[in-house]
């Protein structure tokens, strides 16, 4: 059977954003239900495309390419592989998890459904779209929505943060748009397929250069940056912190588990493919940031005091680690040393979906915690939560153990395999990135137990332990972080036949 | 197709008919008003339906005026004229709607409303340039009664400043075409037989033709540093006289550069056109980071404007086909759009809470208090701001790509242009709507009524239509641009 599979994926959710936006005023049961409910439906789409997968054959899959504005060349083209596969799966478990620990009190619900049904499907249609004109449209749309949950629903310094936000990546993204118009003007095209054939045969930049010796490398700059706020590179950033921190809970779970992974999956997508040669020339310096983005931030967290701002730096230690894992693999590598880039590649992919289910789930935690004790996020608030809430305790002891990177849970997986690679492609960016490793068990451990260990104190006494309904979303991501960690076939069997053609395995 | 010509002539009949029977009641005088701009919306509709892309003007009536002269009634559309029309007639129609409050005089209100919506119509159809040079100094007058009589704050000033900035460009226009007439010999004001004529003349006489002519248009499309009377004018405009000047006027201006100016003297625009390109972008730059420091909300939009036309000047100036097809479907945007943030600040905020200073306004918690109002502003907003997904995107898109090719360092400029724009414009929607929540025993805002979220609807449809599917306009607009009159003016240009 065939039917436009992606584009359903892609645009159910913004359906669903209309069809709660037109729900009744009052009926704030029904407008969480259908919310949650149009939500889900990535996960259901999904099934049909599983079935339907094949991982080793080579190129897009499920593709739809009809001509959208003849007079640019601009398609409508999406497609399918193994990551955009395995990140559609990450949102369409990392959203409804998030609507569901949003599901408490909150006012203007329906407006704040119909915002996040809109990201949940921008940030789809940046996962699948293959041409620069519509993958833009999602990726920057997906700022609209956030800014407005994270300025109305946000904490006390939602404005200043949101507004932070808003600024600097818009400005990341103004950057990309202007390296794409070089590249359009160069290239007379924005299929991104078509601009790694040219970029792959150098054809790409010797045509920048006709314009002017510094455009190639000004232009590699730009987009790079572009990207590089989103996911975010050190030094790129410090809008980050605070926007995770005043995120209300529901938002900050799909910013860490979805968002931060956009911007990935832009360098994987974009950047390599068209400019191979630059990126393998920069990738010395950009490996230095992204070592120095693994560690600081981990030294920066280790000494908050507020649990989310914490978080928000563990955040961007984590995904710095991807970064250097793909960094060092466009740094390129001998023949022999293909095993290793595979392993560090396929590493990359796996951590980028594990941080997406244990960030998410410390996220949630960080805001049952916070609606516990009236809005208050400091370590110091809390003490001995464990004698009263077992279960949160319990649950979030998965999370951090799986951040942690402990055998047996999903973290560990995908750094022991980018760390296995990385020591044979760039030993020293390995060792120096270790570093991280350690602050992080040390200050996410210190998280555990002041918080929940010991006697209780601060909001710790009489705290409530889960309902059920804000147990369901965490008990589920725990879940699939223990099923990652023991089996983590289920993902690498739709990506590692890709990561192998990327790597240059035989 | 031929029938177009009756949008002009209903628009006058509309205006005859809202000052004989709007004198009534004021209820009757916008009930006249909008049924003439609809019945002039619903020709414009029907010529649109019917219009096959071809890139000639195809001529709709050609009478003779004053055969001596060469002057002619010559009206006639191509696919540039068409875009304008239709813009005309959404901003028209969303501006009644957005007057529906106006008791004061009424009739004559939208007498003159509809005069100058006539005026507009017949600058964008005619062929002949004497013709059009009428209805450009036609449209001069309404707008100044519009502004003295029933605008705000300094509105005597403004008036005066906005009529004598209009006709000191159009006495520059007009003595440019009486120079190159007499220069090239050519007895005609028809567009296609003067352009043959003046083309040939030697480049140093086509270089300060070309100036006058560009300039004298450009100030009515806020051209820094001519730019001046906008902001002001639209400030003290009442607001459907805003959304008119901001959405419409000033596109007059815009497509007399295009249509007048770089036809007759393509000489001279290769020459000028380096300067005309950085002038637009300072005006890009400077109105935006004016807009962000003032504390009037209807300034920033404003000042907006003049950035968001910047863009337009900046389209023209790189003189490519694709850059300058991107100006015009940025005039249709910028039109829609500006359209519906003057109809918020102006309408929905102002005429509620009598008051523009964003500081007050901060602390009255409108967002609260007016969501459609809120809600208006932040679509408007974010889609003025060059967001996917609305008109203005693909129009910035095709302008950039065009000065990409001209001037990389320019490119960027403007590209700042768009980050600071984002900035003004959620300033301003941070201060104005998401101040907080409304202070204890704030006054109860009327609600906002069925003709200004029909209003917005409209805008708002206008915006996402072009914004996802452009090819509606540049279908029209890219045959007119590779026609016989524009061919001489990209010589060897890349497409």
């Amino acid at each position: 059977m065939t039917a436009p599979w992606l584009s359903l994926v892609i645009f159910t959710p913004w359906a669903g954003a209309l069809a709660v936006a037109l729900l009744p005023r009052g009926a704030e049961r029904t407008q969480r239900r259908a919310t949650l409910l149009f939500s889900l439906s990535t996960l259901l789409w999904a099934a049909p495309l599983l079935a339907r997968f094949h991982p080793a054959a080579p190129g897009l899959q499920e593709v739809e390419n009809v001509a959208w504005i003849p007079s640019l060349h601009i398609r409508y083209h999406v497609g399918l592989d193994g990551l955009s596969l395995v990140l559609v799966l990450l949102a369409g478990v990392v959203a409804p998890a998030a609507l569901l620990a949003s599901s408490g009190p909150l006012p203007h619900r329906r407006l704040f459904g119909s915002l996040f049904l809109l990201l949940q499907g921008t940030a789809l249609g940046a996962f699948l779209t293959v041409d620069f004109f519509a993958w833009f449209l999602f990726w920057e749309l997906s700022l609209v929505p956030a800014y407005f949950l994270l300025r109305l629903w946000g904490g006390a310094g939602a404005a200043r943060a949101a507004y932070q936000f808003i600024l600097y990546t818009l400005g990341g993204s103004v950057l990309l748009l202007l390296g794409f118009i070089a590249l359009y003007a160069a290239a007379g095209t924005l299929d991104f397929a078509a601009l790694a054939d040219l970029g792959r045969s150098g054809e790409l930049a010797l045509r920048l250069a006709a314009c002017g010796r510094i455009w190639p490398a000004a232009v590699f700059g730009g987009i790079l940056i572009g990207l590089a706020v989103k996911v975010p590179l050190f030094p790129f950033h410090t809008w980050l912190p605070p926007a995770y921190a005043e995120a209300p809970p529901g938002l900050a779970m799909f910013l860490t588990g979805v968002m931060s992974k956009m911007g990935l999956y832009g360098i994987l997508r974009i950047l390599w493919p068209i400019f191979p040669s630059a990126l393998r020339a920069a990738a010395p310096v950009l490996i230095g940031l992204a070592v120095a983005g693994a560690v600081l931030p981990a030294l920066a967290a280790a000494h908050q005091s507020r649990i989310r701002r914490m978080l928000a730096y563990a955040s961007v230690s984590h995904v710095s680690t991807c970064l250097i894992a793909v960094f060092a693999v466009a740094a390129g590598s001998p023949a022999r040393a293909a095993g290793a880039a595979g392993d560090a590649l396929g590493g990359a992919l796996f951590q980028m979906v594990s941080h997406g289910l244990s960030a998410a789930a410390l996220f949630a935690c960080a805001g049952i915690l916070e609606s516990r004790a009236e809005g208050r996020g400091d370590l110091a608030d809390f003490g001995g939560v464990q004698l009263a809430a077992p279960r949160l305790a319990g649950l979030c002891a998965v999370a951090v153990f799986a951040s942690i990177g402990l055998p047996g849970l999903n973290g560990f997986i995908g750094e022991f395999l980018i760390f296995r690679g990385l020591f044979t492609l760039n030993a020293l960016a390995a060792c120096v990135a270790v570093a991280g490793l350690f602050f992080t068990a040390l200050y996410l451990l210190g998280f555990w137990q002041k918080v929940f260990h010991g006697p209780a104190a601060g909001a710790g006494a009489g705290f409530r332990d889960l309902a059920f309904s804000e147990a369901a979303p965490l008990a589920g991501l725990a879940a699939l972080i223990v099923v990652c960690g023991v089996a983590p076939q289920v993902l690498t069997w739709m990506f590692n036949p890709l990561v192998a053609r990327w790597a240059g395995m035989p | 197709m031929n029938t177009l010509p009756s949008a002009i002539y209903l628009c006058f009949a509309g205006s005859a008919a809202a000052l004989v029977f709007g004198r009534r009641s004021a209820a009757l005088a916008r009930r006249l008003a909008l049924a003439f701009a609809v019945a002039a919306a619903l020709v414009v509709a029907r010529a649109a339906l019917d219009f096959a892309p071809a890139g000639e003007l195809r001529t709709l009536t050609n009478a003779a005026w004053v055969p001596a002269l060469g002057i002619r009634y010559h009206l006639a559309v191509d696919g540039i004229s068409l875009t304008l029309a239709v813009l005309t007639a959404i901003a028209a129609i969303a501006g009644i709607l957005f007057s529906w409050n106006v008791t004061e005089s009424a009739g004559e209100f939208f007498a003159l409303y509809l005069a100058l919506l006539g005026a507009v119509y017949g600058v964008f159809l005619s062929e002949n340039l004497f013709t059009l040079f009428v209805f450009y100094e036609i449209a001069i007058i309404p707008k100044y009664f519009l502004i003295a009589r029933w605008g705000g704050g300094e509105r005597e000033f403004a008036a005066m400043k906005l009529v004598l900035y209009s006709f000191a460009g159009s006495a520059l226009v007009l003595a440019g075409l009486l120079w190159a007439s007499a220069a090239s010999g050519a007895h005609t004001f028809e567009l296609p037989a003067l352009a043959a004529a003046t083309r040939a003349l030697p480049g140093h006489v086509q270089v300060p033709l070309f100036a006058l002519v560009f300039v004298g248009f450009a100030t009515l499309a806020g051209l820094f540093p001519l730019h001046s009377w906008a902001p002001d004018g639209h400030v003290a405009a009442p607001t459907a006289a805003s959304m008119l000047l901001a959405g419409v006027v000033m596109k007059l201006g815009a497509y007399g550069c295009l249509r007048v100016a770089l036809p007759l003297f393509p000489a001279g625009f290769h020459a000028l056109q380096g300067t005309i390109a950085v002038l637009a972008v300072i005006g890009i730059l400077y109105a935006a980071l004016v807009a962000l420091v003032q504390s009037d909300f209807k300034r920033v939009v404003g000042f907006s404007s003049v950035s968001h036309m910047g863009f337009v000047l900046l389209g023209v100036a790189a003189g490519t086909p694709r850059a300058v097809a991107g100006a015009v479907l940025q005039m249709f945007s910028h039109g829609v759009l500006a359209g519906l943030l003057f109809g918020v600040v102006g309408r929905m905020v102002y005429d509620r809470t009598h008051t523009r200073d964003l500081a007050s306004l901060r602390m009255m918690g409108l967002g609260r208090l007016l969501p459609f109002a809120a809600a208006s502003f932040a679509v408007a907003g974010f889609a003025s701001m060059g967001m996917p997904g609305f008109s203005g995107f693909p129009a910035e898109l095709m302008i950039l790509i065009g000065t990409w090719r001209y001037s990389p360092a320019l490119t960027l400029g403007a590209v700042i242009g768009i980050v600071l724009c984002a900035a003004f414009t959620l300033r301003a929607l941070q201060a104005g709507f998401l101040g907080g929540p409304p202070p204890a025993g704030a006054p109860v805002l009327p609600p906002i009524t069925w003709p200004e979220k029909a209003g917005t609807c409209l805008l708002v449809a206008a915006s996402v239509a072009v914004g996802l599917h452009p090819s509606l306009l540049l279908d029209w607009i890219e045959p007119a641009l590779h026609s016989a009159l524009f061919l001489p003016v990209w010589p060897g240009a890349a497409p």
